[in-house]
């Protein structure tokens, strides 16, 4: 009886509290700083994509002759390509140092029960 | 059909086979068979994704769409490529930190309800089964057209080797498939660019000089408008290219076969360049095809332009890039429908099988033989079903399937994720609005109702204008779950507080 009664206490010990670690200021710090980044750069490329179709619908400016036969559609277009490969890799030097900070919230946080 | 066509098409069914049996011996468990035991590296994820998203519709497809329509055929490699954005900022982490097998798997680290589980597994099996009817019909009239055989053999071909790769060799097997498929594909288009572009000495200005004049279009051809004259339709088809990706069962189930959110992030970083390239390609492909092959040939090929690469490689390549260009032609095809076979198989031996009819208590064996068996089943329904539409006009399932993953698994995901006051209600009704606003929406459309015979499923006028429904259902399936939530008190912020510490530092309590 005594046994199992204390092998039930530490189980409860090793639950991790997830509510305390979403609640540290470290956690917080992380999720916020992630959000100034993630935010905006979604927004940005969101407006910019779907500036495409809403200039190409509604005006026709972007039809004006860019270089010789190409006109300025052409690079807007492009630009969409160069806009996903520049995004995704300032997307991934970034992450780079969300993956320490998580990382540090794993250790200093969670592995002590998130009663830190 | 020819000598180099046959030889090349046998060599593609012997390495896909070969790998099959060495993926075969690898597959051990059920972890191995659903996702290759979580061991893929970064760009061979990457490559994979490339290979299982860069379907028939694309390469073909979208040569053919630029070939005829210029500029508006190009819509859709744009917003193809964007939709990576999304998954890489919004998506692919955490839902590598939260799931396991399944997209039902991700949600349900957050609600336990079964019906919400039922509900992510109907929705994926709907966009599978829609997805696969597609490409099959799609398989068996280019088949059909490239080696010259009946559609119901060359329907049954892609079938029968999409069964033998998932059976046997589960999900490795079939991530090879695609690697290969993804290196072949590329090499394919980089020589025909490379080919279309020494043409014009490099010289990218004289290109689009030389292809005002070659169609009937002139310079309206370089304008955007010729296809998409309907400014809403555009936006629409726009929404569903770009929100869509990032719902599709067998792109998400790409993220569980890597051992961290970190190497899922690489890899959808390799699959962003890959797709990238491809997509800008696909510009030198069509415009090729349009001064090389021309409008009327491209048309009286196939009214849809989807021989427009394959002829273009005649024209400019000879018999031997035509052979080849057909063989990387049908290894897109194969690679694609397995990937799918797989995540409809997970779906139904996964979630309903093995977590609703069992309750999770099934041996690794038992959960094997069922995945199996779901594979088989899965094949088995969409072969028939494909053998049955060959007449149909079912180019328009593809985007169909786009917007109800956009409509139905997007806001369920994000909201999983992101959103504290959420819950199961909530769940259920962002998935169930979605799904059905898409689905009612498109019967409704003109791609279901025509009031020219014969140009769509039915006869009649469409009672909804658009024929892609994305900017209503979209919205619709986000209010859905935005009503369940709040319409229901429940709230589960311990569980929340989990789900948000997991899915965003990777921290598991098994490792």
């Amino acid at each position: 009886m005594n046994g199992e009664h204390e092998r039930v206490e530490t189980l409860e010990k090793n639950e991790i509290d997830y509510v305390e670690v979403a609640k540290s200021s470290q956690f917080k710090s992380f999720i916020e700083g992630k959000r100034k980044f993630i935010v905006p750069l979604t927004i940005f490329f969101l407006v910019f994509y779907f500036l495409l179709p809403l200039l190409t619908s509604y005006t026709t400016f972007l039809n004006t002759p860019l270089f010789g036969d190409i006109s300025w559609v052409w690079l807007f277009a492009v630009s969409q390509f160069i806009m996903v490969w520049v995004l995704s890799t300032i997307y991934v030097k970034r992450a780079a140092s969300f993956d320490k900070e998580a990382d540090q919230i794993i250790e200093d946080q969670i592995k002590k029960g998130g009663n830190s | 059909m020819d000598t180099t066509v046959v030889v090349l098409f046998l060599a593609i069914v012997l390495l896909t086979l070969v790998i099959t049996f060495f993926a075969a011996k690898q597959t051990k468990s059920t972890g191995d068979f659903y996702t290759a035991g979580g061991g893929l590296t970064g760009w061979q994820n990457g490559l994979a994704i490339a290979g299982d998203y860069l379907s028939a519709a694309s390469f073909l497809g979208i040569a053919g769409a630029i070939a005829l329509n210029g500029f508006d055929g190009f819509f859709y490699s744009i917003g193809f490529l964007i939709a990576y954005l999304v998954v890489l900022f919004l998506v692919a982490e955490p839902l590598r930190n939260l799931g396991k097998y399944t997209l039902a798997d991700m949600i349900n680290s957050r609600f336990d309800a079964k019906k919400i589980r039922g509900a992510a597994a109907f929705s994926t099996i709907t966009i599978v089964l829609f997805y696969m009817i597609a490409q099959l019909v799609g398989a068996g009239a280019l088949i059909q057209l490239l080696f010259d055989i009946d559609y119901w053999i060359a329907v049954l071909i892609v079938g029968v080797m999409m069964t033998i790769y998932v059976l046997f060799g589960g999900m490795i097997a079939t991530s090879w498939v695609q690697i290969t498929k993804a290196v072949l594909l590329m090499a394919g288009m980089v020589i025909i660019s490379f080919l279309v572009l020494m043409k014009f000495n490099f010289n990218i200005s004289a290109m689009f000089t030389e292809v005002k004049s070659a169609t009937s279009h002139g310079a309206d051809y370089l304008k955007p408008g010729l296809k998409y004259d309907d400014a809403l339709g555009t936006i629409s088809l726009m929404i569903a290219l770009v929100l869509g990706t990032s719902g599709l069962p067998h792109i998400l189930m790409r993220f569980f076969t890597v051992k961290d959110a970190k190497t899922a992030r690489s890899s959808v970083i390799t699959a962003t360049w890959t797709i990238g390239i491809f997509y800008i390609l696909t510009l030198f492909l069509g415009f090729g095809a349009a001064i090389y092959v021309g409008e009327s040939e491209i048309l009286s090929a196939n009214p849809g332009g989807n021989m427009a690469a394959p002829l273009l490689a005649d024209a400019i390549g000879g018999n031997i890039l035509f052979a080849f260009i057909s063989a990387v032609a049908f290894a897109t095809i194969l690679a694609v429908v397995a990937g799918l076979v797989l995540s409809g198989a997970s779906a139904f031996a996964h979630d309903i099988y093995g977590q609703i009819i069992k309750k999770g208590k099934v041996s690794d064996r038992e959960q094997m033989l069922a995945a199996r068996y779901a594979a088989l089943a899965v094949s088995v329904v969409s072969i028939l079903l494909a053998l049955g539409a060959q007449n149909l006009n079912v180019a328009f399932l593809v985007s169909l399937a786009f917007c109800i993953a956009a409509s139905a698994n997007l806001p369920v995901i994000l909201y999983t994720i992101y959103w504290k006051r959420f819950n199961t209600q909530g769940a259920l009704m962002a998935i169930l609005f979605g799904l059905i606003s898409a689905l009612v929406l498109v019967s409704i459309s003109p791609s279901v109702f025509s009031p020219v015979e014969g140009a769509a499923l039915f006869h009649g006028d469409p009672i909804f204008p658009l024929e892609n429904p994305a900017i209503v259902s979209v919205p619709l399936g986000f209010l859905g779950g935005y009503l369940g939530t709040i319409f229901s008190k429940e709230n589960d912020l311990k569980r929340y507080a989990e789900v948000k510490v997991k899915a965003h530092t990777g921290y598991r309590k098994s490792s």
